[in-house]
């Protein structure tokens, strides 16, 4: 009995080259190993300065920490941060920001996209038009837009107050404050997310819609039974894109509302950098923005089949 | 994508007038604040605002003395002599400069020779190489400030250039990287392949032919990583304690703190730090635009 079994595993061994012996092989091959070579000096800026510090930002999330001492406290922290009302408010400012810039920047994106698809004179300047937004920087924008909804010099400030949107100053509000900011990120992002899908759009082959148009689709059907599904990647890989990049929001949210609406990541900043006694709780809040950005990422990608790679 | 005449003139007027649309809302924030950067006071509060700025005379353009290099002085707009004379922004300014340009050099030579690597050859640590640092993009800056500011106060590394470098690499990497990757691939694979043939190893195939190949690939992707990196404000604002080391984009909300109620400085502070970014994207467009966007194309 045994002895056949021994025999077995031989043959396999024979057959097949043993997960040992592949990553050997993977090193003599010197083509291969100059590719590990190659990837190193960028691995190690990934593990030292990502995978390192968040494991560590896990570690020190169980401990105390005070200038002086450090004690294991398990998940005390966990559960100041999750009693704190402060957390909470930066938990709901972070989703209803996420929720309405993304659901608006993918609508308007998707509409420009779809108007755009076609050759017309002047389409290089489009382009040009519409990346400027994205390469100002995100404070910029934060302080360019608060310049706006200032009072007495705003445009936006004048144009509340005449169509008596609001009562009072814009910056003075915390809800007006916040749409505000969902009004600056969908400025800024649109035409970005409009380009992802434009370039997405044009590898449609055109004879799928002529095929369509055969069978006698309307623009609507086709638009719905062909344009979407095999925009599908484009859309999907946009849309995971910008909702983790909401999800992390601080520049703007740090210019625009002078620190006085906070997001997730304005909220654990101040624990690390303003008041330093309290860096453990920063620890467990940065815990929590790491873990539910990957929820959301693994939800994309596992769920809505979304990849990654294609990003 | 060919040009396809419009069904009516209707349909034209339709379509250029979104298009027309677009451009006004995508360029109006930053032709407004350039106009509240230039106009008087009294028109910057005037109520309601001018639609047309009057108080934009070629006198007031040149009423100002931003100075140039040492000693000699040009004619600017007075809201950009605020802005020049401060040696706070001054100073924010070149430290952006540093910090961008070092980061983007790091980015692209640890950053090309991977790149190179996953683009050309077939090993089983490329895909998931790959990922893991497209990963990256996902990550949550905010999530290793904490540790990033204990390890860094012990290496020393607080409030220096180095300290906010660091971190700045990680975050530029990846699009360097994926940029890069996507540039090699597109490159036919013929001249690397005869330079072998000759006897050259990877190494060389790649630094004597690929690279010299690849410049405008290069130009673009280390001009897409300092737009990126000038941009960067968190780790920069969390590890960079003064003005010694803060670069602008960490001085310009301080700087509205400062200069609360002149809204003309802020505007041309604003100005100032876009305008090197506006017009390197309107010169390189279409590169930009196609490196940005093959992701969205190509599996």
């Amino acid at each position: 009995m045994s002895v056949s079994t021994e025999a077995q595993r031989g043959v396999g061994r024979a057959q097949a080259p043993s997960a040992w012996q592949s990553i050997r092989n993977e090193f003599l091959d010197s083509e291969k190993r100059t590719g590990y070579l190659m990837v190193i000096p960028t691995l190690i800026v990934v593990l030292a300065i990502a995978a390192g510090p968040i494991l560590y930002a896990l570690w020190l999330s169980l401990f105390r920490v005070l200038p002086t001492s450090q004690s294991f406290v398990g998940l005390d922290n966990y559960i100041t941060l999750f009693t704190d009302p402060a957390f909470y408010g930066a938990l709901f400012n972070t989703v209803v920001f996420t929720v309405a810039s993304v659901a608006l920047e993918f609508l308007f994106g998707l509409t420009i996209a779809v108007v755009l698809n076609r050759g017309f004179v002047g389409q290089g300047a489009a382009r040009a038009i519409a990346i400027v937004p994205w390469a100002f920087p995100t404070v910029v924008s934060g302080l360019m837009w608060r310049l706006m909804y200032t009072d007495q010099v705003g445009i936006f400030a004048y144009f509340a107050d005449r169509l008596g949107l609001i009562d009072g100053p814009i910056l003075a509000n915390t809800g007006a404050v916040l749409v505000g900011a969902i009004v600056a990120d969908v400025w800024k992002t649109t035409p970005f997310v409009a380009l992802l899908l434009l370039a997405g759009l044009q590898v449609i082959p055109g004879d799928v819609y002529e095929a369509a148009r055969v069978d006698g689709a309307t623009k609507w059907q086709q638009f719905t039974r062909v344009t979407l599904p095999l925009l599908k990647p484009a859309i999907m890989v946009a849309v995971l894109f910008r909702t983790l990049d909401a999800w992390r929001v601080y520049d703007l949210f740090w210019s625009l509302t002078d620190r006085q609406l906070e997001s997730l990541s304005v909220y654990t900043f101040k624990f690390v950098r303003i008041s330093q006694l309290n860096v453990s709780l920063g620890n467990a809040a940065a815990v929590f923005v790491f873990v539910s950005s990957l929820i959301i990422a693994f939800i994309f990608i596992k769920v809505l089949g979304t990849r990654a790679q294609e990003a | 994508m060919g040009r396809k005449p419009f069904k009516t003139p209707l349909h034209a007027i339709g379509f250029y007038l979104f298009v027309l649309a677009f451009a006004i809302v995508t360029l109006f924030p930053l032709l407004w604040v350039l106009r509240m950067s230039l106009v008087s006071e009294a028109e910057l509060f005037a109520f309601p605002p001018s639609l047309i700025p009057e108080s934009i005379t070629l006198k007031s353009l040149t009423a100002g003395k931003c100075p140039l290099v040492a000693g000699i002085t040009v004619p600017c707009p007075a809201n950009f002599e605020t802005v020049f004379i401060d040696p706070i922004f001054k100073a924010g300014l070149a430290n952006t400069l540093v910090i961008a340009g070092i980061t983007t050099v790091i980015c692209l030579v640890i950053g090309s020779v991977a790149a190179y690597a996953l683009a050309r050859i077939t090993f089983y640590g490329n895909k998931p190489t790959l990922s893991l640092i497209l990963a990256i993009t996902f990550f949550p800056a905010v999530a290793i400030i904490a540790p990033l500011f204990l390890l860094f106060t012990q290496l020393g590394l607080i409030n220096t250039y180095w300290g906010i470098i660091i971190p700045d690499v990680l975050f530029a990497l990846p699009l360097t990287v994926y940029l890069l990757v996507a540039y090699f691939r597109e490159l036919p694979e013929d001249l690397e392949e005869a330079a072998k043939m000759d006897g050259a190893n990877i190494w060389q195939a790649f630094f004597r032919v690929t690279v010299p190949l690849s410049i405008p690939g290069i130009v673009t992707t280390g001009l897409l990583t300092f737009i990126y990196a000038w941009n960067e404000f968190l780790f920069a604002n969390t590890l960079g304690l003064d003005e010694v080391v803060q670069p602008a984009t960490v001085v310009i909300p301080l700087f509205a703190t400062t200069y609360t109620t002149d809204y003309g400085a802020q505007a041309a502070a604003s100005i100032i730090l876009t305008a090197p970014l506006v017009v390197l994207v309107l010169f390189f467009q279409r590169k930009i635009v196609s490196g940005l966007t093959a992701g969205a194309t190509k599996g």
